[in-house]
């Protein structure tokens, strides 16, 4: 190490490549690479095309898009898909947040009550209430609509949200609290001005965690939208891979378009969905 | 201070208002039906005391579903966890591109359990399947992958922690990327190599990331649905299906709500006290340096 260099340049002259580890790196990106590449291959073959999947088409087919975006139902899909996941992040956010400020600032035996609460309705597993929340919903009259589903997605992810959002809030300085309260604010004044702002990066990370789960949500999508003018993008792409005469070449089209948006997002963004992951193991 | 106290608690009607009615409501509401003989529609239904519970115990088709989701939970946790770590330790050497490598692996954690067992399809379909295809290069009589039980839980296990093997690695590469240079420097100096300082160093200061990775891995793999309803819906006759996947067949296809409920309330029992027992078990051997 000679003096004077930054320290990225250190770790730029450590970074070599040797044979074997160039030879794994290709092997590893290749098999976890291989499952899109086909999807999209396929995609661009016609349907009496029955070359390996493995190969490339060999010539320019775009018809299995086109016919999806013509028929319109990815556009229905897409929208009903960000309806819903933009409800029920703004209800995990919200209500996650002012739960977490006061599981953060209180320190009573009701705030120990509700922690242990809250983590323990964290691991019921959607399914095992499966028929009481499927007969609840009939008796509210919410089956295939957007609220209904809104309401039990975003139930089953506040508590995942309250806990991200209270160990942020506890590294905040009660200091900040405690002056403006000093300063006449009132609690929900603080709340406003003096938490809410300083929330940004675990709200981010909130967000891009609960909108993944939620595009990608299956179990109850398929239970409670019941129209098909109330699909979700999943629920668009199951009914082309289980319909009675399947096209796989259209289904695989169909596919793409619908992971399509995960998949530029994740690319672009990387480094928060990494992020999320970490932030919400619990520990 | 008690005004204060008083004030914020209110912040916590919205989110309890809604986890009560949605989780806790359809809990009680699950935990009842369970002592009920009901098809899930018709207005009459019954009531049948414990008897849901002991046809559980006698239900053949439950235990498979049982040791699946046993299989499904622990096998994948194995083999993600072993995965993990190796790809981290992989990840982590500084070489060219290992920041690619890194987000092709975490590149299947994005996409739905469901997708993803649909373009596993691609490979394991009889007819022009890629498996197949492969097989057929090597002279070899083509394969119905999916039509034993056995196979198709094997592959469901493996397209799992296949899928999901990146959730792993960033945990275990956030922990190994915590651990202070101080400590391999010292264990030099002492004259430890390679494999004594892994042993010595790595592998029991990764232990938070190890406890996080296998919870979150072990409840991921024992709610496992969307993947087996991709690939076999539980078939061929029931051999591969999970609790999950068995009580909503129960539910929608059998017409059986009262003892969906049952075997979901049995469901969320053993989850409780698998997740418990970890929780102690890990918060118990975690070591400080």
């Amino acid at each position: 190490m000679t003096k004077g260099k930054m320290p990225s340049e250190i770790v730029e002259d450590s970074k070599k490549s040797t044979w074997w580890s160039r030879i794994l790196s290709v092997i590893i990106v290749l098999s976890f690479v291989l499952p899109i590449y086909v999807l999209l291959s396929m995609s661009f073959k016609n349907s009496t095309d029955f070359t390996s999947r493995l190969s490339l088409p060999k010539y320019f087919y775009p018809d299995n898009y086109i016919t999806i975006l013509k028929s319109g139902i990815i556009f229905r899909a897409y929208a009903n898909t960000l309806i819903i996941a933009g409800g029920t992040i703004g209800v995990e956010v919200v209500f996650g947040c002012m739960a977490a400020y006061a599981l953060a600032r209180n320190q009573s035996r009701f705030n120990e009550i509700i922690r242990n609460f809250v983590l323990s309705v964290m691991i019921i597993p959607a399914l095992s209430v499966l028929v009481g929340v499927y007969s609840l919903i009939v008796a509210i009259h919410g089956i295939s609509t957007h609220w209904a589903l809104i309401a039990v997605s975003s139930a089953f992810g506040l508590p995942m949200s309250i806990y991200m959002f209270t160990n942020f809030i506890v590294n905040i300085p009660r200091a900040l609290d405690e002056a403006a309260t000093i300063d006449g604010a009132s609690t929900f004044q603080t709340f406003w001005y003096i938490i809410l702002p300083q929330l940004k990066p675990v709200t981010a990370t909130v967000v891009i965690l609960k909108g993944i789960s939620a595009w990608n949500d299956y179990l109850y999508p398929t239970y409670f939208l019941q129209k098909k003018e109330m699909y979700t993008v999943v629920l668009m792409i199951k009914q082309y891979f289980s319909a009675t005469n399947v096209d796989l070449h259209g289904a695989a089209a169909a596919a793409i378009l619908g992971m399509l948006p995960v998949i530029i997002l994740y690319l672009s963004l990387q480094k928060y969905f990494i992020q999320g992951t970490l932030d919400s193991a619990v520990k | 201070m008690k005004k204060r106290n008083r004030h914020l608690n209110y912040f916590y009607i919205p989110a309890l208002c809604l986890m009560l009615f949605f989780m806790v409501l359809p809990l009680c509401n699950a935990l009842r039906l369970s002592f009920i003989k009901w098809n899930g529609y018709s207005p009459k239904s019954s009531f049948y005391g414990v008897k849901n519970y002991i046809d559980i115990v006698k239900d053949k088709n439950f235990w498979i579903s049982f040791w699946n989701t046993i299989l499904y939970g622990f096998g994948s946790t194995l083999l993600q966890n072993v995965f993990g770590l190796l790809f981290a330790l992989f990840v982590n050497a500084r070489y060219k591109g290992n920041n690619i490598v890194r987000m092709f692996i975490y590149l299947p954690v994005m996409i739905s359990g469901l997708v993803m067992g649909y373009i596993l399809y691609y490979f394991v379909q009889y007819n022009h399947g890629i498996f197949n295809e492969i097989l057929g290069c090597f002279g070899k009589a083509p394969v119905d992958w999916l039509a034993d039980g056995g196979r198709g839980r094997t592959i469901i296990t493996l397209a799992n922690s296949w899928q999901f093997v990146g959730i792993s690695m960033v945990m275990y590469l956030a922990g190994l990327q915590g651990i202070s240079k101080m400590y391999y420097e010292a264990a030099e100096i002492d004259g430890a190599a390679g494999w004594n300082k892994f042993k010595y160093i790595t592998f029991p200061l990764l232990a938070p990331a190890v406890s996080s990775s296998v919870i979150l891995n072990l409840i991921g793999g024992l709610k496992l649905n969307d993947i087996i309803i991709a690939m076999t819906k539980g078939g061929p006759a029931l051999k591969t299906h999970s609790l999950s996947t068995y009580i909503s067949y129960l539910y929608f296809d059998s017409e059986k709500a009262g003892y969906a409920s049952a075997v979901g309330i049995v469901m969320f029992v053993f989850i409780f006290i698998v997740s418990t027992i970890l929780n102690k078990y890990f918060r118990s051997r975690e070591v400080e340096y």
